[in-house]
């Protein structure tokens, strides 16, 4: 588009999730409180079911989501490339 | 009916913007524009005009202003001058990038330092490589057409770029000349309102301003090619209004008593009135000169002046600033326009600058210097006119 | 004032480094927003981010053209919403340094003109986006690559500068300090600008992982210290009532916040401690000040 205009949302094309070298994996723990939604930076958390889903397509593993969870029911490990 | 007014040069671009109803307009004054916004601010304040005033804090934030406004799909407008444009460039550049089509007026007025309000044209040639649009206007009557041509100009889909309408200060904002003011019934069928090609809008929510790394060249070479396709318009709408409105200025030349001339000058601005008296006075002395006024310098017409000049045996660009360390800005231009083509040689003439004023004895000067030139067979590159040799030292 | 349940109005994909405290500020922003908001930007991280050509990552429409001129930028969008009679919402988001230092004429030229615009400052404390230079926003004692600590420097040698007091001298309908480590009341106090005529003015306290030099997990952690040690008072002024400010029950020393951040680390050692002293007493005058 002229004068470099251009739409919403495209940022999905891009996939983030190979920046990861940690990975955040859901335990049973997990009630779907959507803490870990609310603090995670790049869009890639849902809570579906009371139960947090992770996008790895976009998580790039920063691990705010395990450090705030309040009951523990994320845990990085690391990933295997 | 339209109607004839003795006003103030700044008055006929109030005039002119009024008629074109702009949403949007923001200014900051500084001298020479500022009876233009004060103007403006009246009718806004009488309700004469439907339109939006932000009275900002400084050029910056002016141009910025309009740049929101406009790339929110509503006609926009600002005026500035001298430092209050160079303030403005860096908004005027991404202005251009983002193809947002702002009209404003750049009144001429000389850069600092030394400081002084006298005319000239240093302020807008820096604004040269910006990509906007620049037409330079001969009098209070071309200046209020220019102004309700610009607009469609820069709201042309196959344009989309601002429009800066340049006019010398003091010399045409500040005097008094009987102008011809169009209906707004008529200008309104002239001009449509303005329909964006996008805008910001929650509807459709659209990203302006985007970080590009490959992109780059692309998109400014797409300025350019709208620059190329407005040499088109620019000529068009010019015969559009005279269709409309009776009046023409040229399109993106226009020449006087050019056909058999040996030597043309080719200038900018308030001078060409001054240069057709002094063509008038010199024709009678059995001198074949003419003028050529260069109305749109970017896009810049070089074939168009090249075809018009190509009979004479001198052409002596008259400019009105200096690019220190290359020479006349407009002669450069001529000269490259002319490299490798059968043209007449180019005399580069310096004149005018600081306000200096552009009197008879200078323009005989220009002339003698051109003759002198055909008669030795060479030109030198540039001529510094009415030199006050004291202040050199 | 009911929150979009969970919008997302920032999408994936977007390049923000991994535990981005400014993304964090932006999905929380957006949120209590909403669809109908017109954002304008300043240069600057989220601008970088968010915007390369093509993949844009926002959802709602966003305007950016440089660095000092969003505040009146986005007084032009207000001007035009108004002249077409449409009522979205205009809000400005800016880092510290198009705020505090380059941008702070024409964000105080709009305050004066009374727009109706939200300004959002996110505030990571120096200039990120080109290498952590250091910026009026940056706090006494904080080593930035252009106030860096050595043999004969602390690091930064003047106080941050106190943003939320200029824009309240302005007479501002509305001003408020937030952190993302508090969502809720980040998001109370953006959903409140809609409601609030005027210009208003927030800024939010956004640790930058990189910039500040901590673990990309800690983010929300370093911004509760901030919080918790009364380094950064969180309050809100509406006009005419009386400042609210958010109380810290068992207030930590400072050096718990210090100690986690690269950028303070030379105040570890013994010869600098008495700045890290100095920065307590810091805390310690917000704590009376404002009655943390």
């Amino acid at each position: 588009m002229i004068g470099a205009v251009c739409k919403a949302a495209g940022s999905l094309q891009y996939k983030t999730g190979t920046w990861r070298d940690n990975r955040p994996e859901v335990n049973d723990n997990c009630n779907g409180c959507g803490i870990c939604e609310t603090f995670c930076p790049d869009s890639c958390i849902t809570i579906e079911n009371k139960k947090c889903i992770i996008d790895y397509d976009y998580c790039k593993g920063c691990g705010i989501c395990a450090n705030e969870c309040v009951r523990k029911a994320i845990v990085m490990r690391e990933e295997r490339k | 009916m339209s109607t004839i007014s003795v006003i103030e040069g700044s008055m006929a671009v109030a005039q002119a913007v009024k008629v074109c109803r702009p949403g949007v307009i923001a200014a900051y004054p500084i001298s020479p524009q500022t009876h233009i916004v004060e103007f403006l601010s009246q009718f806004v304040a009488d309700n004469e005009m439907d339109t939006k005033y932000v009275r900002v804090d400084a050029e910056f934030s002016a141009a910025s202003a309009v740049y929101g406004s406009s790339a929110t799909g509503v006609r926009s407008y600002t005026a500035s001058s001298s430092q209050g444009l160079l303030l403005m460039s860096e908004v005027l550049y991404a202005m251009a990038g983002t193809r947002l089509p702002v009209v404003l007026t750049g009144v001429n007025r000389t850069v600092s330092a030394p400081i002084t309000i006298q005319p000239d044209h240093q302020d807008t040639m820096a604004l040269r490589d910006t990509g906007l649009i620049q037409l330079h206007v001969e009098s209070s009557q071309e200046a209020y057409a220019t102004h309700v041509q610009a607009f469609k100009l820069a709201e042309d889909h196959d344009i989309l770029l601002p429009v800066m309408v340049c006019m010398d200060g003091w010399i045409l904002t500040h005097s008094f000349e009987p102008v011809k003011l169009e209906d707004q019934e008529k200008v309104d069928e002239f001009l449509p309102p303005f329909v964006p090609k996008y805008r910001l809008d929650t509807k459709n929510p659209l990203t302006y301003g985007a970080y590009a790394d490959d992109e780059v060249p692309e998109f400014r070479l797409m300025m350019h090619f709208a620059q190329d396709r407005a040499k088109e318009k620019i000529k068009k709408i010019a015969r559009e209004y005279e269709a409309k409105f009776g009046d023409y200025f040229g399109g993106l030349i226009d020449t006087y008593r050019c056909d058999d001339a040996e030597i043309i000058m080719v200038a900018m601005g308030s001078v060409i009135g001054t240069l057709k008296d002094a063509v008038d006075k010199l024709r009678k002395e059995n001198i074949k000169v003419g003028v050529l006024k260069v109305r749109s310098y970017r896009p810049f017409p070089g074939e168009e002046i090249l075809s018009a000049v190509k009979g004479a045996k001198m052409v002596a660009v008259l400019d009105k600033s200096l690019s220190v360390g290359q020479g006349g800005p407009l002669a450069t231009d001529v000269k490259a326009a002319f490299a490798s083509k059968q043209a007449p040689p180019v005399l580069g003439c310096i004149a005018g600058m600081g306000g200096r004023d552009m009197s008879m004895t200078l323009i005989r000067e220009i002339i003698e210097k051109s003759q002198k030139a055909i008669a030795t067979g060479e030109t030198p590159d540039t001529e510094y006119i009415a030199l006050k040799r004291q202040y050199l030292e | 004032m009911v929150l979009a349940e969970r919008e997302n109005l920032l999408a994936a994909g977007h390049r923000a480094c991994p535990g981005c405290g400014a993304a964090i500020a932006l999905r929380q922003i957006l949120r209590a927003l909403g669809r109908d908001t017109i954002v304008v930007s300043a240069t600057g991280c989220v601008e970088t981010f968010t915007s390369p050509y093509g993949m844009s990552a926002w959802e709602v429409p966003w305007i950016h053209s440089l660095f000092e001129n969003s505040a009146s930028v986005a007084s032009g969008v207000q001007a035009a919403l108004e002249f077409l009679q449409e009522k979205s919402s205009v809000v400005v988001i800016s880092g510290d340094g198009g705020t505090f230092d380059i941008g702070m004429g024409a964000m105080s030229g709009m305050f004066e003109r009374k727009q109706n615009i939200t300004y959002i400052c996110y505030d990571n404390e120096a200039y990120m986006n080109t290498g952590v230079q250091g910026s009026s926003a940056t706090p006494y004692g904080s080593s930035t690559t252009t106030t860096p600590a050595g043999r004969a420097s602390f690091g930064k040698i003047q106080h941050k500068k106190d943003m939320p007091a200029i824009a309240l001298a302005h007479d501002v309908d509305y001003v408020a300090t937030a952190s993302i480590a508090y969502p809720q009341d980040l998001m109370k106090k953006v959903a409140k600008t809609k409601e609030i005529y005027g210009p208003k003015y927030i800024q939010v306290h956004t640790p930058c992982t990189i910039g500040w030099g901590f673990d990309s997990s800690k983010t929300i952690e370093i911004g509760k210290l901030a919080v918790e040690t009364g380094l950064v008072p969180i309050y809100e002024v509406e006009k005419g009532k009386p400042m609210v400010v958010k109380k810290v029950k068992n207030k930590k020393p400072v050096m718990e916040y210090l100690k986690f951040q690269n950028r303070y680390r030379h105040l570890l050692k013994g010869e600098q401690k008495d700045i890290a002293d100095q920065i307590q007493a810091i805390c310690d005058k917000n704590i009376e000040r404002f009655g943390i």
